[in-house]
């Protein structure tokens, strides 16, 4: 591979901030999605700006890892458009009322342009976890292994696990996984990160670990979207809240004033059982 | 004289024993995945199909199969080309052979192959079409290296059994090591001279083939934790 495919040399600091102006980065309108009979998501709309931190709260069963995973198509949808980096998303129904791309180019194109953690990691088994951050850059980016390699290193270094970069994840602590799995996402170099529950699969000693990784990206000016159920994360990090209730948003705003005085009864509800419970 | 003369026959009947049995794997390989790849399909006609196709197959005895499949395809296809006018055509026992083993055994492996892909966690999956693979990165790159782990058990077995089942083409015509060793018992009256010499060519058969896959199953183990029980 000659130097005319390598990207530029990962970079981070403010600068990612002011590199792309307030237009939206992520745009997601009036999204629906049933599972039978039974409507989940009922016209959920969202709009994520460069270096927005949007968290998303809600009961479980409220449609928000649903909503999440439409917005990358992996949940069909059954009505909504979704915009990335403005760039529409061209959808068409299929036999069961279900939005799929019309353009697979395209599909790989955008979703190589957001990167998503799961709650389960989902790291891939019979790869090294550098193994597992170089694979989407070569194979989606198509960038050198020499490229990719360096950096796949620079990211599990950034997360704190570049001793680690040559264990399997069956090797791996739930958290170490979790910061490869947030390695193998910035490898991309995404214009918008999706998290699903981070940290909900992990032993509660090594969230922290985790939600200090997700912090310091936030204080670096990435786009993030976070489905959590940690309060303390969403309340410090975040600069909007959405809070959804049975597929719809209940109340939505600045973190100050929606968790410190939210004014729709259910979400008062919700805050006080999730504060009893810590 | 090393078995009376007939060593170099034996093993003149061993090369198409091997030939035949493996030519079958490959096939029953590639129904194997064709029917796996149906059986987990969301659309309900290949599911049917397939299920269909593992119903049968595994519920008649090989060698019923064989022939029916054998003598059988030979009247339907001569009653076709009769029919179009082509003349009498002769299907050769090898061909017929193994696409018969390989229909067969490829039942089997449609069932191993479906587990193995059924093991492998939905989420890996879906990483990967989160992170931009196609669906053919995503078989070729995640779900085809982590199946081979967990189809070998079961591939292995069917190996094995159609190792030995590959005797049965002698029936057919087939000139294989049971044939031979058919004719050198009767030429000589000496069955067991024969038969245990065969047995003993297909017993290291099995053990290499044993070893061979469970080297193959070590290197594909990387990244896997060992589990002991004690």
């Amino acid at each position: 591979m000659t130097s005319a495919t390598a990207m530029p040399i990962p970079h981070e600091g403010p600068t990612m901030k002011n590199s792309q102006n307030s237009a939206g980065v992520l745009t997601a309108v009036d999204i629906r999605k049933s599972f039978g009979p039974v409507e989940v998501l009922k016209g959920l709309s969202i709009n994520a700006k460069a270096g927005d931190v949007i968290s998303m709260i809600g009961a479980s069963g409220s449609g928000k890892s649903t909503f999440l995973r439409c917005l990358n198509l992996l949940e069909r949808p059954n009505a909504g458009r979704i915009e990335i980096a403005g760039e529409e998303l061209l959808l068409k129904a299929d036999k069961k009322g279900e939005l799929q791309a019309v353009d697979q180019a395209q599909l790989r194109r955008l979703r190589a342009r957001v990167a998503m953690v799961f709650q389960q990691f989902n790291l891939w088994g019979h790869m090294t976890a550098l193994q597992n951050v170089i694979e989407a850059p070569m194979i989606v980016l198509g960038l050198s292994r020499k490229d990719a390699v360096a950096r796949a290193e620079h990211y599990l270094e950034r997360v704190g696990v570049a001793h680690r970069k040559e264990a399997y994840p069956a090797f791996l602590s739930g958290g170490e996984q979790q910061r490869v799995a947030i390695a193998r996402a910035l490898a991309m170099e995404p214009d918008v990160m999706l998290f699903d529950e981070p940290t909900s699969a992990l032993d509660p000693e090594l969230v922290g670990e985790v939600l200090r990784v997700m912090r310091s990206l936030a204080e670096e000016g990435r786009t993030m979207i976070v489905v959590t159920h940690e309060m303390g994360f969403a309340r410090d990090v975040s600069n909007h809240v959405v809070f959804l209730h049975q597929g719809l948003i209940e109340e939505e705003g600045a973190p100050s004033r929606v968790l410190s005085a939210p004014s729709s009864p259910r979400l008062k509800a919700f805050l006080s059982n999730t504060s009893r419970l810590n | 004289m090393l078995l009376h003369g007939y060593l170099p026959a034996i093993l003149g009947g061993l090369q198409s024993t091997v030939s035949v049995a493996g030519t079958s794997l490959v096939i029953a390989c590639v129904f194997g995945m064709i029917g796996a790849a149906a059986k987990l399909s969301s659309a309900r006609t290949p599911r049917v199909v397939a299920e269909t196709y593992t119903t049968i197959i595994r519920g008649v005895p090989d060698l019923v199969l064989m022939l029916l499949i054998f003598y059988g395809g030979q009247i339907a296809i001569n009653e076709v080309a009769d029919y179009y006018g082509w003349g009498y055509i002769d299907i050769d026992p090898f061909i017929a052979g193994t696409m018969t083993m390989g229909f067969i055994y490829g039942a089997f492996l449609t069932e191993t192959f479906r587990g193995a892909i059924m093991a492998i966690p939905r989420g890996q999956i879906e990483a990967g079409q989160a992170f931009g693979l196609t669906r053919c990165e995503v078989l070729r790159r995640i779900t085809l290296p982590q199946m081979v782990r967990h189809a070998l058990p079961g591939f292995t077995n069917s190996w094995l059994v159609m190792l030995k089942a590959s005797a049965l083409v002698s029936i057919i015509g087939l000139d294989d090591m049971v044939h031979r060793a058919n004719l050198a018992s009767a030429a000589t009256r000496k069955p067991f001279t024969f038969y245990a010499t065969i047995a003993l060519i297909y017993l290291a058969l099995t053990t290499i083939s044993i070893l061979a896959l469970r080297w193959v199953e070590s290197r594909y183990s990387h990244g896997v934790r060992k589990v002991e029980f004690r």
